[in-house]
């Protein structure tokens, strides 16, 4: 049997739902040891005794949102469904995990398989879908083998297929191999993919997958760790799970942190009873031997950088005003968004001073760059471009004039695509250049030889 | 020119057909077969794909050119790629990919002299908790440090015979 090595340091402040077994160190991928754990029993009761709107209005009352990145409220994507249309509805579990910072879908596949089949096939049920998809990224091939081979094991016991659990209800689900592109990550170019085409997402209005989705079908794209969520919504019920976390930051999350930390790693905390402070220091360990903190990526590299020292003042939703340093920005969906920046995938990155921030941001536009579909002029053009010039920066051919250029790139981007890229692209360099302008002026002046010698490349 | 493949990969294209709702949607897994045979995907077998999908030959020729994973071109016996992105690189993956470049003599994309790898760089591998990372075909190697480099290549080294100098282009 495939096994990954385990992460068997547990900090006690973590909450651990999702991913509560994924690290025991007897814990395997089969599907006797999910059984022998009290597996699949959420699924038989509700098959068995529950009926699939009452199954919706669960997820509904859990406010539980999308995990992938955009955070909006999985029991609302659902309702969304076109069930007049009477085409078949299909469900994808987008596990095309690519948001650099991001790693803990990889947790699931690898270590708890049966958690995400079972999570589906109760979605499946709930929603009437007709077929079910995972669609991994080239990038996971030990995660698609588990997959399915997970699958046909719950095949031998009809959780999957015909007839299921004598329900009269029947659903297949297949793994689908993604071939190594980012952009399968946002959910229409991902359908595009599915079809057997290029992955060139499509422009919303019309093509809203609930509506016009695979097959110009109705179709429902969750992302692993929302639909793992979903077996705990059933089996709580959704008004207890929404008592976990916060009021519209329900549940737990999986954080992933990296970059300049002692112990990067995934840690799965109740929403919003933690800061960034408490994910850096307490659980990461805090920074290196002798290093400050220059600049965090809150919620993967697409995210708008904060600065060290920066604070952050307004009013939040419910009116009370805050006034924060980036350590006291609450860990969940919204506490990001009031500093001005978004907590995306949850992935965390810490930049320590040891490093060029323009290159830093060279690096992250090359990534962006690269992984345009190249269907809509300002990304396409636009991606190559920061990346050009933040390159010949790092390379010691630094401007004066650059910063202005780059912003000028970045704001003739966003809200111009078919797609999310180009937000994606542009709000790096938006957000660098506009915190970190005294660097990009200063790296101008550098003496170019001195600037070529760079100790630590990065592009 | 007839293009084979062998019995494996053929019963597995005829089982992976029908498990979709439509015929074109098989096309990834079928060129992922077809490319983990052959080791890259030649326009006799995008060719050979259209016809058992029914599709133009550039419909499938437009899925091989758009996805990085897909070649059209062989590389060396091993794949090792070298994870780019943030999280490796403040990791220090440019200088993890240096290694394995001068290991094996190469340079970025190019078949090794002894034909051994092709040394690339991915853009993230999602395991950025324990960068920098890389991948060996389908293995992932992770907290990598000039050491464990060295151990990784002397291993593909014994596990991979050199190419036969003499049959360098066939």
């Amino acid at each position: 049997m495939d096994s990954v090595k385990k992460n068997t340091e547990i900090h006690p402040d973590e909450r651990r739902i999702i991913l509560k077994k994924a690290d025991l160190p007897d814990y395997d991928v089969s599907i006797d040891c999910y059984i022998k754990n009290g597996g699949y029993e959420v699924m038989k009761q509700a098959f068995a005794s529950r009926k699939p709107e009452e199954l919706c209005q669960e997820v509904m009352d859990s406010e539980v949102r999308g995990r992938g990145g955009a955070g909006f409220p999985a029991g609302m994507k659902w309702k969304f469904l076109d069930r007049k249309s009477g085409k078949p509805i299909y469900l994808i579990c987008n596990a095309d995990e690519s948001e650099p910072g991001t790693f803990k879908d990889r947790q699931i596949i690898h270590k708890d398989p049966h958690q995400l089949i079972e999570g589906m096939m109760i979605t499946a049920f709930a929603t009437g879908t007709a077929q079910a998809f995972i669609y991994i990224r080239e990038e996971m091939p030990l995660g698609a083998k588990i997959l399915e081979e997970a699958i046909e094991e719950a095949r031998a016991k009809n959780l999957v297929g015909d007839n299921i659990l004598g329900s009269g209800y029947s659903c297949d689900l297949i793994v689908h191999r993604g071939a190594a592109a980012y952009i399968c990550g946002e959910e229409t170019g991902l359908i595009e993919s599915l079809e057997g085409k290029r992955a060139y997402p499509r422009i919303k209005p019309p093509y809203f997958p609930a509506a016009l989705g695979l097959y110009m079908c109705p179709t429902i794209v969750n992302n692993v760790e929302t639909l793992c969520n979903v077996v705990h919504i059933v089996e709580m019920g959704g008004k207890e799970y929404a008592k976990i976390g916060k009021p519209g930051n329900t549940g737990t999350r999986i954080w992933c942190l990296s970059g300049h930390v002692r112990n990067p790693g995934y840690f799965e905390l109740e929403n919003g009873m933690f800061t960034y402070g408490d994910l850096i220091y307490k659980f990461g360990g805090g920074l290196r031997d002798g290093r400050s903190l220059q600049a965090l990526i809150p919620g993967g590299s697409s995210s708008k950088v904060l600065r060290a020292g920066e604070r952050f003042t307004g009013k939040l939703r419910s009116g009370e005003e805050f006034n924060w340093g980036i350590e006291d920005i609450p860990l969940d969906f919204d506490g990001p968004m009031a500093a001005g920046s978004m907590s995306g995938s949850g992935a965390v990155v810490v930049i320590d001073d040891s490093v060029d921030i323009v290159e830093v941001l060279a690096n992250i536009n090359a990534f962006y760059a690269h992984e345009s579909c190249g269907q809509c002029t300002p990304c396409r053009e636009g991606s190559l471009w920061m990346k050009k010039i933040t390159t010949r920066m790092a390379n010691g051919g630094a401007r004066e004039e650059d910063a202005d250029l780059l912003a000028s790139i970045g704001d003739q981007i966003a809200g111009r695509t078919v797609c999310a890229h180009g937000e994606a692209c542009a709000w790096p360099t938006q957000s660098f250049v506009a915190k970190f302008r005294d660097k990009f002026i200063e790296k101008a002046k550098q003496d170019p030889e001195e600037a070529k010698k760079r100790p630590f490349r990065m592009v | 020119m007839a293009f084979d493949l062998s019995p494996e990969t053929l019963s597995y294209i005829d089982k992976v057909i029908p498990r979709y709702p439509e015929k074109r949607s098989a096309i990834m897994m079928i060129l992922h077969a077809i490319q983990k045979e052959k080791g890259y995907l030649s326009l006799d077998a995008q060719k050979w794909v259209a016809e058992k999908l029914e599709l133009q030959p550039i419909q499938v020729r437009e899925v091989v050119t758009f996805y990085p994973f897909y070649r059209e071109h062989p590389i060396g016996k091993r794949h090792i790629r070298v994870c780019r992105t943030l999280s490796c690189a403040l990791n220090g993956s440019y200088k993890i990919c240096d290694k394995f470049k001068k290991e094996f003599d190469t340079e970025l994309d190019e078949i090794s002299p002894d034909g051994r790898v092709t040394v690339e760089f991915a853009e993230c591998l999602a395991s950025c908790g324990t960068a920098p990372v890389a991948m060996v075909d389908d293995e992932l190697y992770e907290n990598l440090n000039d050491e464990q480099v060295e151990a990784i290549c002397e291993q593909i080294k014994k596990e991979t015979p050199a190419a036969d100098p003499a049959n360098a282009d066939s």
